[in-house]
């Protein structure tokens, strides 16, 4: 039995495509060719800025410039007043952006569209126009503030606050929850701060971040409207020690990236909170 | 998955004993050019359980959410113990309400979430707890309170969200659909949990439902609405025998529809003379239908009969028959164990099996 069944078996050969397997290996070949070259273009001026950081003004390898950075004149005011000015600025914008997407989102979502296009504007619009207009129309007592600054970055930050909003908003059913809030008795401000804020944790932390990261490094308004924020001394110290202030703008680097790894990991345990919750 | 047997302290309000009066009165609600509410009106008594019954777009969930206080009425009031509570917001109504969705705080515990209206009224952080506690225990859930919405079931959320309703002892409870997220085994389970309940607390309740079996197996009174009008508002068996309009024959159980002429005491139907339900005086002129339900239609195989048996069905204790009968088709229902001799293409007479026939004026031709 053994042999005849040996003897019928026909040896299975899968279909052969001459054409179809290197053509895979070069389409493979090709995308890694695309991603070293794209990781080459952000990652090289990178590589470039850290190897000059960490080199003394003979260009010999030295931790010299890191070592040197509290002691620089002027670089803890800068970096107090951009700290100063990103706080001022995320909470301007929380205030201003949570309820009124919480209002669009449950009283006029057909509105959510038009919104779409009104925070794409500070994108499209130059901030270099943006801030000229504002130093133009603000009253003298605002000028000589450097919290004009954080009202304008409320604008500026206004796409990415929008969409992360946005996207928290829509994962919730938040018609529902405000609803069964209110008829236990809860008004606006306690359904807002005690159901709604604590169920956007993730899209406002990711909001806020990126607030941060925006006022941690925007150079071109807080230059024009003179005020010496972390990213104006750096530039303005680079006349100075080069070296120095190319080692500030790594460590602003490195603490941009931690902070989007805190929004990429608390992203990942909410995701996969929800992905529980759509199999229980 | 049964509810406590004990009420230990989970009782209404002494001074809202028997549970409150709702009135609606001449309710009017518009969507731009759409009339939800069309001059509805409900009268509730106290601890009474109330089903709002209808097809979609009938305007059963708007009356639900201005007895809320989530819309406001263009006209009518809103009458809850007398008072009128139209202009009062939906969070000072003192009414518990469980929705379609899943409306579990996602940031709480089944626990904090039955709390959070006793928090809201400033119940001491113990007092709450316990109180929490025993409505979870109510509900059979006393063993979930530490998880959150999350690791619950659609039936278990709906059981949390019921107890965070009668946490705060509400003057109303609200039902709106809250059974249709689930499945048949445990829709039916929480269909009597809730009606256990309802009628333990003696809590004035109004539920909102398309499902009539729902609505006739658990309500006191059911209000059969349509165009956002209240068609006909009666006890189940009322209803079921005795529909007051053509819109409540069909909707509610099934019918048959046929075209009769009139006759001395009424219609001609199957042959014979049939009274005609309700005033005499009140058919409507011109051609006539009737209305008839399977059990009170009667089938008797005979060679030289009208009627043709075109489709049979199984339904367990009976069997439903298709009959065609003078351009129309019949539904009869025979006890399965008679059923045999009703082969398809089998000749049969027809007979009326009720006192009287629902007459209304004929539906013109699709």
């Amino acid at each position: 039995m053994a042999s005849l069944v040996a003897d019928n078996i026909v040896e299975f050969e899968p279909p052969t495509t001459p054409s179809r397997s290197p053509r895979r290996h070069r389409i493979r070949l090709g995308r890694g060719l695309i991603l070293l070259v794209a990781a080459a273009y952000f990652l090289l001026p990178i590589y470039a800025a850290l190897h000059f950081s960490l080199q003394d003004n003979n260009g010999n390898f030295s931790l010299q410039p890191i070592t040197a950075i509290p002691s620089q004149p002027g670089l803890g005011s800068a970096f107090f007043l951009s700290m100063r000015l990103a706080i001022v600025t995320m909470a301007i914008t929380m205030l201003l952006m949570v309820p009124t997407m919480i209002y669009v989102h449950l009283k006029l979502p057909r509105f959510r569209r038009v919104m779409e296009v009104i925070t794409i504007l500070p994108i499209v619009i130059p901030p270099i126009v943006l801030i000229l207009g504002v130093l133009q129309a603000a009253p003298g007592w605002l000028k000589a503030s450097p919290y004009l600054l954080s009202l304008v970055y409320v604008i500026l930050a206004m796409p990415f606050v929008y969409r992360s909003l946005d996207a928290g908003l829509g994962a919730l059913d938040v018609k529902t929850l405000v609803e069964a809030s209110r008829s236990l008795g809860a008004g606006w401000v306690a359904t807002i701060w005690r159901i709604i804020v604590p169920n956007l944790r993730s899209a406002l932390l990711s909001a806020t971040v990126l607030t941060l990261a925006l006022v941690l490094g925007e150079f071109t308004m807080a230059s024009l409207d003179l005020w010496s924020t972390l990213p104006v001394w750096i530039v303005a110290f680079d006349q100075t020690n080069a070296h120095v202030s190319t080692a500030v703008a790594m460590l602003s680097l490195l603490a941009t990236w931690l902070l989007l790894t805190l929004i990429v990991t608390l992203d990942r345990s909410t995701s996969r909170q929800q992905r529980r919750k759509r199999t229980s | 998955m049964t509810v406590a047997t004990h009420a230990r302290s989970v009782t209404a309000d002494p001074s809202a004993e028997g549970g409150a009066p709702v009135v609606l009165d001449n309710l009017v609600r518009t969507f731009g050019a759409t009339r939800a509410l069309d001059g509805f009106s409900l009268d509730i008594a106290p601890g009474e359980f109330v089903a709002l019954l209808g097809p979609s777009g009938c305007g059963k969930t708007t009356a639900l959410r201005v007895l809320a206080g989530f819309e406001q009425p263009d006209s009518g009031r809103v009458m809850v113990r007398g008072g009128d509570v139209s202009a009062v917001p939906a969070q000072r109504r003192d009414m518990g309400m469980v929705f379609q969705s899943y409306s579990l705080f996602p940031n709480m515990t089944a626990r904090d979430n039955v709390a959070f209206g006793l928090q809201l009224r400033r119940q001491r952080s113990q007092a709450r707890r316990a109180r929490a506690g025993e409505l979870l225990e109510l509900v059979g859930l006393s063993d979930h309170s530490m998880k959150y919405p999350h690791q619950l079931s659609g039936g278990q959320q709906q059981r949390v969200a019921l107890a965070r309703a009668l946490a705060i002892e509400p003057q109303v409870l609200l039902l709106d659909e809250p059974l249709s997220a689930l499945d048949a085994k445990v829709r039916a389970e929480l269909r009597d949990q809730i009606r256990a309940l309802q009628q333990r607390l003696a809590i004035t309740t109004v539920f909102v439902t398309h499902d009539q079996e729902e609505a006739l197996s658990m309500a006191d009174r059911v209000c059969v609405m349509s165009n956002g009008r209240a068609e006909q508002v009666a006890t189940p068996s009322v209803l079921y025998a005795q529909p007051s309009t053509a819109f409540v024959a069909e909707f509610v159980g099934v019918s048959s529809r046929l075209n009769v002429a009139r006759s001395t005491r009424g219609v001609n139907l199957f042959g014979s003379d049939a009274p005609v339900r309700g005033d005499v005086h009140a058919i409507p002129h011109g051609d006539l239908d009737a209305l008839v339900r399977p059990e009170d239609v009667s089938a008797t195989v005979a060679g030289d009969g009208l009627g043709i048996v075109t489709h049979r069905s199984f339904l367990g204790g009976t069997t439903r028959l298709d009959v065609g009968y003078a351009g129309a088709t019949i539904k009869v229902d025979v006890r399965s164990s008679e059923a045999d001799a009703f082969e398809l293409g089998t000749r049969v007479t027809l007979g009326l099996n009720a006192r009287d026939v629902l007459v209304t004026g004929r539906r013109p031709a699709s």
